[in-house]
């Protein structure tokens, strides 16, 4: 697998004594939606918090699209295209929807600092219509104006997804992306997810929806334990023992 | 080397000071998550219990002095003396030990009424306005004590059994040179009490193991079984007395004026920070520590090759912990980042 | 026509830092309301501030407060409040120790006044110089930490600095007597352009000596500046950054911006504006003591801004104002003084209220001021600015008729 983007390579981490990943091997295909399920504290989590800089591993390398992010800020993680929708929304609640949005749309253009402390943010038309653009992609430009804070819990995700689509990632990392969304909402996110999936972004996914899981996936690899005792495709997994055992045994 | 020793001593009461302040500072900020301003106008307030005490003490009447007998001489006798002569006298003389019996239900009131009537209200409130709020309480307990006792410092003398100094290098075989005023000694050992105290009813009682609990997962503990409520009074009540106390015995070693409690204040901060935020045995550690760096900084050896290093040691030594380990000596992740 | 008020009121709802549309509705009320862009508001808040400070001297007259010397005060802890709140309230960092900032930039001044000139302009600069030096320095290391953490260190190096200013710097701040000019300081500049100084040594600009009338428009004429430029900041997309970082810094980090930057740059122009500060009171009286440094100072500072608003632009000043003005009445008052003002009660009454007063003024003025800072912090804690709003959507919610957009501006 050459065009592997992401290349997750004999990463450890634990907790005090506690083991949360063993000798985790992930390589994610460019342009495809690499799932990661399992049961609650298999380490999927802890697994993305590696991946964007946000917990060192205690040994092992991520490498990112040939650039190896282990130990690099979280920031520069980012600029290099990397994005990720957190598992509790994680918004600007003081800011506007709108301003929400092009923060980050700044941070692509701008990078990391830039000091444009005398031009006007009335000036930045063409950021604007696109923030707008991805308000209306995800169903909240009617509220806009609004306080983030305002929001429901399924509409701060929905901006938070916003706000990663607007850094057109090469790799958007989602947390349960759909969590406390009603039914028809899913279905839009899924929608997007697949829309999204058209323009060729690489997507990694944590889920406990097998609905969204399999209507998304083109891989789909399982944890348990901070182990990945399977990987394959949606069918491969589907019908592997292992995982019925370990996860699906259980719970379908 | 018997330079060094005085040094020692010197540091160690003063870091006496700043660990008993200290350790209520960070016991309220554990327990109740309060950022409190207003500590270091409890301890000022401890500090003029004290006087209050001996001025209660010595109030005066007048009465005919005897030994003059060629016209008529009046002198100032405290009620006290002319009630009960020499025992009066021998109180009098001990008014600083008895004021504790003032102090710790002074504090104590004051502890209860600023809780209830005051932070109480700021528990979900941010660390700012948490900061905001106390500091103006500082600045106002310390205007009413400027209003009541005048802005000069308001020397208390400690009782004269007590008044010179030990001889403490020959106790110990180590030279003449070394003697240590008797009442610093005495504020030593009071310290080292009160927190064995404090300590011990932490560890030992139920009440205390909650508390403890309580610092370490503030959200979990409630559902020990302990009214969160009164577990926030208490705490912070005990906090005030201990400041309270600290105050009042110090108060024969640095004459108490109304800006004190600012002075360490601004310390006992920097010690609970460098002791780590929330950890009890950190402050104390972090106060006898930054009392006896404090003492070595003021040694003429010292401040002829660094001129100037008493006055900053603490502060800089405070700028080096948090940098290099940023929790404090003992401090745990996650408290007080945001 | 319609789409068109749309389109200015999302412009309203990216950069209007008080914007909430809670209180606007969508789609817009009609066509006869046309709500301003921020950039015709914020022309119309520029021209009126200008016009409110310039204009002072006659609008204060009636408050008794028309004097050179305390309007130049109100401008000039006017300035000193502006840069505290682009730090604290755009980030939410609160800093302790800012007092540092303005004792340098005294300092700095004074010694421009001794060894170059007595002109002012290098003064100001300098001394904005050496404060954003000093900003750099504390910036970089209390900036490692955050929340208390990072107001604990602030204050414990701007005491660091006022311990230092009163012991081994002596041979530069002059102690406890505090640096004056002298008449025979080397002053190289005017020495070589052989400009004579007749009278008080006072700093002047091109020969007009900045006392009286002048040394107020001086002040005023900064204090406008520094409000445009706090202005700009504050909505200009790198003001909108620091106001992400208050709101979320994590999500900031994993959005590729990194924090520090930010923080320290805005760290630098608050010290600088706070450093201005310091020059123009060495100006406006060629002293400059460490007392200045002490952190109570830093709490006042602190006070102004929360009284007038924190993150709000004007209220800061308002705040400096009111503080310094209360500051400047009640401390002169007095016992008589107080009898004179109840004179109209009768006389036991009189003798009562003066006896309750009596400790809040004079000497006893630091007490109405903690006071003041409880009273605010508990049931005001947005400043005035935001009681002026509350009072605005109330009667905007109950009276009949709209007001227009100006009148929300002129509250701000």
């Amino acid at each position: 697998m050459n065009n592997a983007v992401l290349h997750v390579s004999e990463v450890q981490k634990s907790f005090g004594g506690l083991r949360a990943l063993t000798d985790i091997e992930l390589q994610v295909e460019k342009g495809k939606t690499h799932a990661i399920i399992g049961p609650n504290g298999a380490g999927k989590s802890t697994l993305l918090n590696v991946c964007i800089g946000r917990l060192p591993p205690d040994s092992g390398t991520v490498t990112f699209d040939g650039h190896l992010i282990t130990g690099r800020p979280p920031y520069e993680i980012n600029q290099l295209g990397v994005a990720r929708v957190f598992q509790t929304p994680e918004i600007f609640p003081d800011l506007s929807l709108l301003q929400n949005v092009m923060v980050p749309a700044f941070a692509k253009r701008d990078g990391t600092f830039r000091m444009s402390a005398l031009s006007s943010l009335e000036k930045e038309t063409d950021l604007r219509d696109e923030a707008e653009k991805l308000l209306e992609d995800v169903g909240l430009l009617q509220f806009y104006a609004k306080l983030a804070s305002s929001l429901s819990r399924g509409d701060k995700r929905r901006l938070e997804l916003a706000m990663c689509l607007i850094q057109h990632p090469k790799l958007l990392l989602l947390d349960e992306p759909t969590a406390g969304m009603s039914r028809h909402d899913t279905n839009r996110t899924i929608d997007l997810l697949k829309q999204i999936k058209e323009r060729g972004m690489t997507k990694v996914i944590i889920e406990h929806d097998m609905h969204v899981v399999f209507s998304l996936a083109d891989r789909i690899s399982v944890l348990a334990q901070g182990k990945i005792i399977a990987e394959g495709t949606p069918d491969e997994v589907r019908g592997s023992p292992r995982v019925q055992e370990a996860y699906l045994g259980g719970a379908h | 080397m018997d330079a060094l020793i005085l040094q020692i001593l010197n540091g160690l009461d003063k870091g006496a000071a700043y660990a008993l302040i200290a350790l209520g500072l960070t016991l309220v900020f554990g327990t109740l998550g309060v950022v409190n301003f207003a500590h270091g106008a409890l301890f000022m307030l401890g500090a003029f219990c004290a006087v209050t005490m001996q001025k209660l003490l010595t109030l005066s009447t007048r009465v005919r002095d005897e030994s003059i007998t060629f016209f008529e001489a009046y002198k100032e006798v405290p009620y006290l003396e002319s009630w009960l002569g020499d025992t009066g006298r021998i109180i009098i003389d001990y008014s600083v030990p008895l004021s504790i019996l003032l102090t710790i239900p002074v504090m104590l009131l004051v502890g209860v009424v600023m809780e209830r009537g005051l932070i109480r209200h700021f528990y979900k409130r941010s660390h700012a306005e948490q900061i905001l709020v106390t500091f103006g309480l500082a600045i106002v307990l310390q205007e009413i004590i400027k209003a009541i006792f005048g802005a000069n410092p308001v020397p208390v003398p400690a009782p004269p059994a007590v008044a010179g100094s030990a001889s403490i290098g020959e106790w110990f075989g180590l030279g003449p040179a070394i003697s240590y005023p008797w009442w610093r000694l005495v504020y030593l050992g009071f310290s080292l009490v009160i927190l064995a105290a404090v300590f011990a009813f932490l560890q030992l009682t139920t009440f205390g193991m909650t508390v403890r609990a309580g610092m370490r997962d503030r959200e979990t503990v409630g559902l020990l079984g302990i009214d969160i409520e009164k577990r926030f009074i208490i705490v912070f009540a005990l906090a005030a007395i201990v400041a309270g106390l600290a105050g009042a015995m110090y108060a024969p070693i640095l004459a108490p004026n109304y800006h004190l409690g600012m002075d360490f204040l601004v310390i006992s901060f920097v010690v609970v920070v460098v002791g780590g935020m929330g950890s009890l045995g950190g402050a104390v550690a972090a106060g006898f520590l930054l009392g006896i760096l404090q003492s070595f900084a003021s040694m003429t050896e010292v401040k002829s090759i660094l001129p100037g290093i008493d006055q900053i040691i603490i502060y800089l030594v405070a700028v080096v912990i948090l940098l290099v380990r940023p929790r404090g000596l003992m401090g745990r992740s996650g408290i007080m980042e945001t | 026509m319609v789409k068109k008020v749309i389109q200015k009121i999302r412009k309203a709802a990216i950069s209007d830092p008080d914007f909430e549309v809670s209180t606007r509705q969508l789609p817009p009320r009609g066509p006869e309301t046309k709500p301003m862009t921020p950039v015709d508001k914020d022309w119309i808040a520029i021209v009126a501030f200008t016009i409110i400070i310039l204009a002072m001297p006659w609008w204060l007259q009636p408050l008794g407060a028309a004097y050179p010397d305390l309007m130049q005060k109100f401008a000039i802890y006017g300035i000193f409040a502006l840069g505290f709140n682009l730090l604290f309230g755009l980030t939410g960092y609160l800093s302790f120790g800012h007092a540092a900032f303005l004792g340098v930039g005294s300092y700095a001044a004074v010694w421009s006044f001794k060894l170059f000139t007595m002109n002012i302009i290098p003064a100001v600069l300098f001394a904005m110089l050496v404060a954003g030096v000093l900003a750099v320095v504390i910036g970089f290391i209390s900036l490692r930490r955050s929340g208390i953490y990072f107001s604990i260190l602030t204050l414990a190096l701007a005491q660091m600095c006022y311990n230092l200013a009163y012991s081994v710097l002596t041979p530069i701040t002059n102690g406890e007597t505090g640096l004056r000019v002298l008449r025979d300081d080397p002053r190289y500049l005017d020495a070589a352009f052989g400009t004579e100084h007749q009278g008080v040594l006072l700093g002047s600009l091109f020969g007009e000596r900045m006392v009286g009338y002048p040394g107020f428009y001086l002040c005023a004429a900064l204090l406008i500046i520094a409000f445009y430029i706090a202005l700009r900041i504050m909505r200009s997309p790198y003001g909108m950054m620091l106001r992400a970082i208050k709101s979320n810094q994590n999500r900031m980090i994993y959005t590729g911006f990194n924090p520090r930057p930010y923080m320290l740059t805005i760290f630098i122009i608050s010290g600088m504006y706070a450093g201005l500060a310091g020059a123009l009171l060495a100006i406006t009286d060629p002293l400059a003591g460490a007392e200045r440094m002490q952190w109570t100072a830093s709490g006042e500072v602190v006070l102004m801004t929360i009284l007038g608003g924190a993150g709000t632009i004007s209220g800061p000043i308002l705040g400096a104002a009111i503080i310094k003005y209360f500051e400047n009445i009640f401390s002169a008052l007095n016992d008589s003084a107080l009898a004179s003002a109840f004179s109209f009660l009768p006389h036991s009454v009189q003798e009562f209220v003066v006896t309750i007063l009596s400790p809040f003024v004079g000497e006893g003025w630091h007490l109405t001021l903690g006071l003041l800072f409880m009273v605010i912090v508990i049931f005001l804690p947005g400043g005035i600015m935001e009681g002026i709003r509350r009072t605005y959507r109330f009667l905007r919610g109950h009276g009949r008729g709209s007001k227009s957009q100006t009148d929300l501006q002129a509250a701000e």
